[in-house]
């Protein structure tokens, strides 16, 4: 708590000093990093889920190669969307508890960048560690071999998606006290698109088909929620910190 | 036109004014609902193909189409309270949600009622049903945020942003049957001038469709005149109205 206070009265100090954007970028970014580093557990706990769920599909449906390498792409991908849904919690949670939040509202900095950094430290901490440890558990689940290359791209277009829409669910129940289910029922039906897209990519190419038609819809989801999702988060910051 | 529409920000005023147009709304709603139905079930032809399980159809197409109506009318009252900061936009979102989660539901439910003779399965995962599936999720979602936060204004901004955000589902819904080959069949109604059916199956739906129609917005105006008046339970003249009906 104490690194976490003084980290936040230097920010303070710092942007006094007429901050430019990217300078106030950077430091979000690096200061929810290193305070996720002091809790490694935040880290790890949800790629730990996403491991353990990925690992109970094949003990509960049968360990024929055949059924699993068919729906290795869905079971990934349901696991990567749950394990974010897990850790988005802490986007905002701490810093709103601890008044941290409302004074980076209150800065003189658009609210936009800030939350941007906010959800690029979420997806590096979060998102790209599962693009790491998925192909291993493709392998685990006989993924057919053409679709590797499919399915790091579109967790590598989509996950970033995730943390975007995920963080506006996360601005609008943080002042909710047991906001952690509304957040799943805000959240998860704005994810399917996503999950269609991806695992039709990852099916077509287990086909050895072109898949660039829904890789290119992914990015297009991952441009417009980029654009888009801060100005939503902010609203509901601001709502939330009211 | 914003002379004309600045007294309706005031609640009281808005309260009557809906008060004198309910009735002709549930009075149309009534007559256009029973001539429609009569004529769609009973002397309405059956289709050459479907027979006479097409006749769902008269309750599936305008649940369906106004449920997606809904959305869209709840998200314009969600952008006039975001932006305008009308409080009567809030009370008039949160009237709409579970309207239109019901018609999602009814349309959803017939709809696999029609699939089952037709298509021989009651559901299937094509880009139609699934995006109106994720259409009913959204409003359960706006539902809930409604009733998460104990301050009303609070809910209202909150569940504002969540509508404006699900809007983007609604054209996704509307073109699923273009954009996509799917099993769910191409529009019929909504060709403009040319309804892709004959014209004595066309008039028993514009009776239903317009009947439904106003049969919704008799269900919002009543909830819309509780909402006000919820809200404003604290008001001297919401006070006198407890008054004159109590004796």
């Amino acid at each position: 708590m104490n690194n976490n206070n003084s980290i936040t009265t230097i920010n303070q100090e710092k942007i006094k000093n007429n901050l430019s954007y990217r300078a106030a970028f950077m430091l979000i970014l690096k200061r929810d990093i290193t305070i996720a580093f002091r809790h490694r557990d935040d880290i790890i706990n949800p790629l730990l889920f996403f491991v353990i769920v990925v690992t109970l599909f094949p003990l509960g449906i049968g360990p024929e190669s055949s059924t699993l390498s068919r729906i290795a792409p869905g079971i990934i991908w349901v696991a990567a969307l749950l394990s974010t849904l897990l850790s988005l919690d802490r986007l905002f949670k701490s810093d709103h508890d601890d008044g941290s939040l409302e004074q980076m509202l209150l800065s003189p900095h658009p609210v936009f960048i800030l939350v941007l950094a906010k959800i690029v430290a979420h997806w590096l901490l979060t998102g790209l560690p599962l693009i790491f440890i998925a192909p291993l558990l493709a392998v685990l689940l006989h993924l057919n071999e053409n679709s590797y290359g499919a399915l790091m791209l579109t967790l590598l277009l989509g996950t970033p998606i995730l943390s975007l829409i995920g963080a506006i669910g996360v601005a609008l129940t943080v002042g909710i006290k047991k906001g952690g289910v509304l957040l799943s029922l805000l959240v998860l039906p704005l994810y399917i698109p996503v999950l269609i897209f991806a695992t039709s990519a990852i099916d077509t190419a287990a086909m050895n088909l072109p898949f660039s038609g829904q890789l290119a819809i992914i990015a297009a989801l991952f441009f417009g929620s980029l654009t888009l999702a801060p100005f939503a988060v902010s609203a509901a910051l601001k709502v939330s910190t009211n | 036109m914003w002379k004309w529409l600045h007294p309706y920000a005031k609640p009281e005023i808005t309260y009557h004014f809906t008060g004198k147009i309910l009735p002709w709304f549930s009075y149309l709603a009534t007559i256009l609902l029973s001539i429609g139905i009569v004529w769609a079930l009973l002397f309405a032809p059956a289709d050459y193909q479907q027979g006479d399980s097409f006749r769902i159809f008269y309750l599936h197409v305008p649940a369906a189409s106004l449920s997606m109506g809904i959305y869209v009318g709840m998200a314009t009252a969600a952008l006039c309270s975001l932006v305008w900061q009308l409080k009567l936009a809030d009370a008039s979102a949160a009237a709409m949600a579970p309207v239109g989660a019901t018609f999602t539901l009814i349309a959803l439910i017939t709809g696999a009622a029609w699939g089952k003779p037709m298509w021989g399965t009651w559901w299937i995962w094509d880009a139609r049903l699934t995006s109106e599936l994720i259409l009913l999720f959204l409003y359960l979602g706006v539902i809930a945020l409604h009733n998460a936060f104990e301050d009303k204004t609070l809910a209202g901004k909150a569940a504002a942003i969540l509508t404006l955000v699900g809007v983007i589902n609604i054209p996704i819904i509307k073109y699923s049957v273009e954009w996509w080959n799917t099993l769910h069949q191409g529009a019929t109604v909504s060709k403009l001038g040319k309804p892709s059916m004959t014209m004595d199956m066309f008039w028993p739906f514009v009776f239903c469709f317009l009947g439904f129609a106003l049969l919704v917005a008799t269900i919002i105006c009543i909830r819309f005149r509780t909402e006000i008046l919820a809200r404003n339970s604290m008001r001297p003249w919401v006070r006198e109205l407890v008054e004159k009906v109590e004796g």
